[in-house]
């Protein structure tokens, strides 16, 4: 997972849109609703009060529907909206307190953009689109041309440097902006609904590529989206945004397992849980393990199945490794035999299956189904996690129904 | 009611231009000095240059960008306008036109730029423009000539009074034009204001400031007759002449003249502004 090194520090940012917005500060602070605000003072409120941290390395991806106040949200980043109150801070710079020149130094070197509407500028070609930046930055042409070459590489546009934007379709004018973004190697990158203009499908290959170049750069990224979908796609972290203010940040299974309210039940009304929750999420360890230094013994195993009153029992190694699994009746044959050389490893089931803990519950369903004992998840290490039984798997899915039949019957 | 008039305001005109005609009258022909330069400088390039010459210059312009057509019109167009004796007064005239759009240039393009970026400014100079381009042109040639005196100069600082509004109007326009996205992408990535103006909204902003250069051309070329009221010479003056003898053929050529002129104008900067496009 992400190395937990924190990379940008977000404190109670606030922006009312209006004339004189800080006399609606204390308001606010009373706990006053949006819809409070614009009747006694005719401000809008844009953002209030959204604290939230984020990692090195991560997607965080912020949710909303449109006049959430996402936007205005990432625009407080790198100021292109000036906030009311509050900080942002990376690596302990405060953003929110740099002087005009800082913040150009800032966002020439530490944060780019990526947008909707893509935002190419259209009497350039598209390499000198993508080492905009860089000619911002007063980077030398030969060495910022080398530079957007590389990124255009990256997003898959090698062969298109010297077209126009306008000759592109829009998932190719996308990447050129995400290009764009990369070239100037930023800390972290903002992405406003970098996807949303385009169509489904491109759409999707367009998150593909971004978690592609992901896996290889680990970068930093936040991301706004309205879709629910992309965001359990490719969010590390997600928060969710209503009515300007931040109500639940958490990974994709925890908002989805554990909605704060009703409104960010009724978003996941509709989503599929095996798309979202994977192996891990589900596994449970209410299945004894039997702890093998070399052959094992069948007796004391038996001991512990029968005490157990479990079927099935996991071995693992001092390392918890898993070794293979054992029934009651495969140790119950082996005692039988009578012969003195058996150990628990003649016991073992053969062909043993197991899952890796990231598989989602779409991807272990065939394996749950057709396996007769609970399937075993390990991680990339091979060590034991816990195990899905078919009753455990039917469990979720029943408890995830029952959510969002909740929400729908609150009018949601 | 209202039998009488009550605001002597034409007497307060004429006293103020009086006084400054009395007291100033240095400052106005200083400001002249650099019109009155720019001027004779094209109008002896053009004059000492062979007609020859000329003729293949602008129909290599016309050719490189706006086509043969244009090219071929243009080429025409000249041997027409030498043939018919008209030859001097043309590069008068054009010598005119180009050095009172320079002087619109250099003055509209920064002006419309301001006001393309300032709400405040755009509202304290529209006024303006609309005053500039609505007065009878009539109106400003009495305190023209009485500031700067007749002649060539006088007719083009007349000219550029006229053809200034449309460069700033259409500058304006276009760097307003420009997406806002754009602008706050170029922000985003860190463009301090300059380089938001240079790399994002001038070159943006560049057919529609073309198309009021365009503007400001037909303009000063409509101003060549007026003037010639004033004792500037060019393809207005023999139109003036023939006005005043009754002479209709003279009157008709300088019509032609100016006619052909401004269709090769025309063509060859509109040209010009939809390659930028």
């Amino acid at each position: 997972m992400t190395s937990q090194k924190v990379m940008l520090e977000v404190q109670n940012l606030t922006k009312l849109f209006g004339s004189n917005p800080k006399r609606a500060l204390p308001l606010l602070e009373q706990g006053a609703t949006k819809e409070d605000i614009l009747q006694q003072t005719g401000l809008t409120v844009g953002v209030h009060d959204a604290s939230f941290t984020v990692y090195e390395g991560e997607i965080f991806v912020i949710m909303g529907l449109s006049g959430s106040g996402k936007s205005t949200l990432v625009r407080m980043l790198n100021r292109l909206i000036e906030p009311n109150a509050g900080s942002v801070s990376m690596h302990g710079n405060n953003i929110t307190k740099m002087n005009h020149d800082e913040l150009v130094q800032f966002r020439l070197h530490n944060m780019s953009m990526v947008f909707q509407s893509f935002a190419l500028m259209p009497h350039l070609s598209v390499l000198e689109n993508a080492a905009f930046g860089l000619e911002l930055a007063g980077i030398s042409k030969p060495e910022r041309h080398k530079r957007a070459t590389q990124a255009l590489e990256q997003v898959g546009l090698a062969g298109w440097e010297n077209s126009r934007p306008d000759q592109l379709s829009g998932g190719m004018q996308q990447r050129v902006g995400l290009a764009r973004g990369l070239a100037v190697d930023p800390e972290i990158m903002l992405m406003d609904e970098a996807f949303s203009a385009l169509d489904p499908l491109i759409r999707t290959e367009m998150q593909d590529e971004l978690l592609k170049l992901q896996e290889k750069y680990r970068r930093t990224i936040i991301f706004i989206s309205h879709d629910l979908n992309e965001a359990l796609r490719i969010g590390d972290r997600i928060g969710i945004m209503e009515g300007g203010r931040l109500i639940q940040v958490g990974t994709p299974e925890d908002v989805l397992q554990n909605p704060v309210n009703d409104y960010v039940r009724a978003f996941f009304k509709g989503v599929d849980p095996t798309s979202v929750l994977s192996a891990k999420d589900i596994a449970s360890s209410n299945y004894p393990t039997i702890i093998i230094t070399k052959g094992g013994n069948l007796r004391t195993s038996h001991e512990i199945l029968s005490s157990s009153e479990r079927d099935y029992a996991f071995v693992l190694d001092p390392q918890h490794q898993l070794q293979g699994v054992v029934s009651a009746d495969s140790i119950q044959d082996m005692l039988e035999e009578k012969n003195p050389d058996n150990t628990l490893r003649d016991a073992f089931l053969p062909h043993i299956l197991s899952v890796h803990e990231d598989d989602t519950m779409q991807d272990i369903l065939p394996l749950v189904a057709h396996c007769t004992y609970p399937v075993p998840v390990i991680d990339s290490e091979n060590r034991f996690k816990g195990v899905v039984s078919k009753a455990r798997f039917l469990n979720t899915l029943h408890r995830n129904g029952e959510a969002s039949t909740h929400a729908k019957a609150q009018g949601m | 009611m209202f039998e009488e008039q009550v605001i002597p305001l034409d007497v307060w005109i004429s006293t103020c231009i009086n006084w400054l005609v009395d007291n100033h009258r240095s400052i106005f022909l200083k400001l002249k000095w650099p019109v009155e330069q720019t001027l004779t400088g094209i109008e002896h390039g053009l004059n000492a240059l062979h007609p020859l010459i000329v003729i293949i210059a602008v129909v290599l312009l016309a050719w490189r960008l706006a086509g043969w057509r244009t090219s071929l019109f243009s080429s025409c167009s000249l041997i027409l306008i030498g043939l018919l004796g008209l030859w001097e007064n043309t590069m008068i005239t054009l010598a005119m036109v180009l050095s009172s759009v320079i002087f619109c240039v250099i003055a509209g393009v920064p002006l419309g730029i301001y006001a393309g970026r300032s709400d405040r400014f755009e509202q304290f100079i529209r006024p303006m423009l609309d005053a500039m381009q609505t007065t009878p042109s009539f109106v400003y040639l009495v305190p023209i000539v009485m500031l700067f005196s007749i002649g060539n100069a006088a007719g083009v600082l007349a000219t550029i009074i006229f053809s200034l509004p449309p460069i700033i109007r259409l500058t304006s326009l276009g760097i307003r034009q420009v997406p806002q996205e754009l602008v706050e992408a170029a922000e985003a990535f860190g463009a301090t204001n300059f380089q938001v103006l240079v790399k994002v909204q001038i070159p943006l902003a560049m057919p529609t400031i073309l198309a009021g250069l365009n503007q400001t051309i037909m303009m000063a070329l409509s101003m060549v007759v007026v003037a010639a009221l004033i004792g500037a010479g060019g393809l207005g003056s023999p139109v003036i002449i023939g006005l005043n003898s009754l002479d209709i053929g003279l009157a008709a050529i300088g019509g032609i003249g100016i006619v052909l002129m401004a269709v090769m104008l025309d063509r060859i900067t509109q040209a010009a502004a939809q390659k930028k496009n």
